[in-house]
């Protein structure tokens, strides 16, 4: 680059031969001040797609945020004020409700209602469900942002329930309509949109998270103590290390596939639960909530080893030789100096791999997530759903309204996610201390 | 080992070691003095002998617990050994049954007449799926194979795997044998397990199509991502900034499914007209996985740019060079295995990538190069057709695992060349 600076320099001007005023006269400073400015130009570029990425970031949230939240316009087919004689639903006895459904539904629907539970074992909020989903039949017929509904509240208060041809005034309802609030986390599944819940999709989400790491911790911490303190250097250990990083990398779905072919088809006795006689009648086969645990532990089991590597990695040497100085065994001296010095790192990684478990969808779709189950899984070998299944179900529904209960679930799963991540740095700042 | 620290303490000489600590160490628990008492006793030889005895038995007992816990450890880390072939066998295994079942299609096309067990040639109806040279065809249980077709005439082989031919009435219905050949898998584009077609490209095709979006997106901004925090930005701005952009990595990808949807498509809508972008289209899920897949780029590729060291930094700059000429001409290439390593794993990353694409890109395979319209990528296709009751004996379940075996390859290719990319191009700094 200088030499052919130079060499135009002295093209330029053949009489000067120093250097300093042949640099001067020929354009090298508009050159330099070109360079300059595409410097600038390019520092701007960068440090925009910086700020581009967090825009992303912050788009996202902001998206979500505004449909979790947002007034709606509810038209219900019978006024449930109407049905109480003017009180509310909630404030009225079992046998009111009891008689209000009688009357209101017909005969045959009534009996098979007692014949699926009898009314004197059903909960009072389980009659006014039954209510709202055969007599009220709430519909929700129009929704706003929460932006919208900052923005243009009196709009919508105003205009909002005179805007449906064919629902009287009278019962079209407009209210601000949180999606995420105690009673969407502690209700089942519900096919309408304003009463279902995550409970059984958060009770899955826990179970399958429980069983994967049970099965992937142990295994996985071994498997890094073996790599990092017992392994030579022989090809098979070699492999084995090579195997698991690119087991990290293998897309999730195929452990999906994996696991369809493993768990929930070979394996089918033991994971539906027929070889120890606990088998869900409703399933009966290995679709089953223990079958998602073991793909899922599968899937984070070589992220946890990797994690565990590292910490164990960086436990200092001086450790190991003075526990091993003073004779102790290879375990003695893994087991009381490494693994309690490199806990904290291996935790945090766990804690990590498992947040990653939890936000994983399309293993579990492929594995056999139920699409609709309002009741609370009672055991491993029950059929299951989970949070992000639950999220991506109601994505795709058409109606536009599964969007919102959508985006509130996804607030919980990002809450958990969050808590997981602060529990994971506390974890650690504990540990540390201690050491 | 306490006898140990004593004999040692016994053996050396006197002058140099205070005769207190060591020995009343020892002598505290009974084992040590019970093994002092004996040693008295003893003669000078026989001191020496047992000593190297009892050292010998030391060495060579065999600690089965020890032994026990490196098995055990060890079968822990051949696990994941176990899981690559399970995976292997399983893709193979399932794919091999994808293209040799043999699935019979009711072509709904008859007999036009009576034939005889000694015919070779005979008129069948024109209604129906049209017969294919070569195919294998089944009248009431006989199987034949097609020789040649003129018009509404063929020509077959009778009795063909084994059946005896036979007369058959006019009107019988023709199956016909469906089987996916690979020429079929790699060389047709149309894919429609309904009327038995098995072309992977359309599938192929709409998964590149939104990888080569998402790269387009993500490469570029988390190039100059990782070039501005590493070159321009503070220590502070880079300790804030960087854990902020891997919490995008953080974020499941369904609720990036849920963005493209909700988001960025209705945003391509306004910018690009509702007549040119449909509901479900490629442009929109490239866009949205090229976001979760920048803080992989720009985080792989920050460690590489950090890693260069400063000395090369400071050359460029003497022999007057600007920062961003320091950057582009110096420290970028001097990463290069770094950078490439992160380009690699994010493609890998953005193949395998499933549920964006199972939201947002469409259901329904459709061969188009056209990112505003639908289609339907490899993992996308898995997702919808194993998303009901599927069964385990349908060609549906078999070529699940013929598609992820395909995945299986290109991801693990692509890890294996940037792992070689890493080995071969690093440059080692002291």
């Amino acid at each position: 680059m200088s030499k052919g600076r130079e060499r135009r320099a002295v093209r330029s001007d053949p009489w000067q031969v120093g250097g300093g005023s042949g640099i001067e006269g020929d354009g090298f400073a508009p050159r330099l001040n070109r360079r300059h400015r595409m410097a600038n130009v390019w520092r701007t570029v960068f440090r925009l797609s910086t700020v581009v990425g967090i825009l992303a970031l912050g788009l996202l949230l902001v998206n979500i945020i505004n449909d979790a939240f947002g007034y709606v316009a509810i038209v219900n087919t019978v006024d449930p004020l109407e049905l109480g004689e003017g009180r509310p639903l909630e404030e009225l006895p079992k046998e009111t409700l009891v008689q209000i459904l009688e009357a209101n539904v017909s005969a045959g629907l009534f009996r098979r209602f007692a014949h699926d539970e009898p009314f004197e074992e059903r909960a009072s909020g389980d009659v006014i469900n039954l209510i709202y989903e055969n007599v009220v039949k709430p519909r929700v017929v129009n929704q706003w942002t929460l932006l919208e509904s900052l923005t243009q509240r009196r709009t919508i208060l105003t205009q909002g329930p005179v805007d449906y041809p064919g629902a009287s005034e009278r019962s079209v309802r407009v209210r601000f309509e949180s999606w995420v609030d105690v009673a969407f986390i502690t209700s089942p599944q519900s096919a309408d949109a304003t009463r279902a819940g995550i409970r059984t999709a958060i009770l899955g989400s826990l179970w399958t998270i429980a069983i994967a790491i049970l099965f992937a911790f142990p295994i996985g911490v071994g498997a890094a103590i073996y790599l990092e303190e017992y392994a030579e250097e022989t090809q098979l250990n070699k492999l084995i290390q090579t195997n698991i990083n690119n087991l990290a990398g293998v897309p999730s779905i195929i452990y999906g596939i994996l696991g369809l072919a493993i768990f929930v088809r070979a394996l089918q006795p033991l994971t539906s639960g027929a070889l120890f006689g606990m088998t869900d009648p409703t399933t009966a086969n290995g679709r089953t909530i223990i079958s998602a645990g073991l793909t899922l532990g599968l899937l984070i089991l070589p992220l946890i080893i990797i994690n565990a590597q590292e910490a164990i990695k960086a436990v200092p040497n001086s450790l190991r030789e003075a526990a091993l100085a003073l004779g102790a065994t290879r375990w003695q001296t893994v087991w009381s100096h490494v693994l309690p010095n490199a806990m904290s790192g291996i935790l945090t990684g766990a804690i990590l791999s498992v947040s990653r478990a939890i936000g994983e969808t399309a293993p579990l779709v492929v594995v056999g997530a139920s699409t609709y189950i309002t009741s609370d899984p009672n055991g491993p070998f029950a059929k299951f759903t989970t949070l992000p299944i639950q999220i991506f179900q109601w994505t795709t529904r058409p109606q536009s309204v599964f969007r919102n209960i959508a985006a509130a679930a996804i607030v919980v799963l990002l809450v958990l996610l969050l808590s997981m991540n602060g529990a994971a740095i506390l974890l650690r700042n504990r540990f540390s201390k201690r050491l | 080992m306490v006898s140990m620290g004593q004999r040692v303490g016994r053996h050396q000489p006197g002058g140099r070691h205070q005769p207190g600590g060591r020995h009343q160490l020892g002598e505290r628990t009974p084992a040590g003095e019970a093994w002092s008492a004996s040693w008295a006793q003893a003669s000078p030889l026989d001191r020496g002998l047992s000593a190297a005895t009892e050292l010998e038995v030391l060495a060579r007992r065999p600690r089965i617990g020890e032994r026990l816990i490196k098995a055990f450890l060890f079968l822990c880390g051949a696990l994941s050994i176990l899981t690559t072939v399970g995976i292997v066998y399983e893709l193979s295994k399932e794919s091999l049954l994808f293209f040799t079942r043999r699935q019979w299609e009711v072509t709904n096309k008859p007999l036009a007449q009576d034939i005889e067990a000694g015919w070779t040639s005979f008129e069948v109806g024109t209604s129906g799926a049209s017969l294919r040279d070569g195919a294998l065809i089944r009248v009431a249980g006989e199987l034949m194979r097609v020789e040649a077709i003129e018009g509404t005439r063929v020509t077959v082989v009778r009795g063909v795997g084994g059946t005896t031919a036979g007369a058959h009435g006019a009107g019988t219905v023709i199956e016909m044998a469906n089987q996916v050949t690979l020429r079929e898998f790699f060389g047709k584009t149309d894919w429609n397990p309904q009327i038995g077609r098995f072309g992977i490209w359309s599938l192929v095709n709409a998964t590149m199509m939104t990888s080569v979006i998402a790269l387009a997106v993500a490469l570029p901004l988390g190039l100059s991502v990782a070039i501005y925090l590493s070159e321009y930005a503070t220590d502070r701005a880079r300790a804030t900034l960087k854990p902020i952009l891997e919490v995008l990595s953080g974020v499941p990808t369904v609720v990036y499914g849920y963005f493209a949807l909700t988001f960025m498509t209705p945003l391509l809508r306004s910018i690009f007209g509702t007549g040119v972008v449909e509901i479900y289209n490629t442009a929109s899920a490239g866009i949205v996985m090229g976001i979760l897949i920048l803080p992989i780029v720009s985080s792989m590729s920050e460690d590489a740019l950090s890693a260069v060291p400063n000395a090369l930094r400071e050359a460029a700059y003497s022999l007057g060079a600007t920062k961003l000429e320091t950057a582009l001409k110096v420290v970028v290439p001097a990463a290069f295995s770094g950078v490439a390593a992160a380009f690699i794993v994010a493609a890998s990353r953005a193949i395998g990538e499933t549920m964006i694409v199972a939201v947002a890109a469409g259901a329904g395979p459709n061969f188009t190069f056209n990112p505003f319209k639908a289609a339907e990528t490899m993992t996308g296709h898995i997702v919808r057709i194993s998303g009901g009751d599927l069964s385990y004996n349908s060609l549906d379940y078999n070529s699940i695992f013929a598609i992820g075996l395909l995945l299986f390859f290109m991801t693990l290719t692509l890890n294996i060349v940037s792992q070689r990319v890493v080995k071969r191009y690093r440059e080692e700094y002291e």
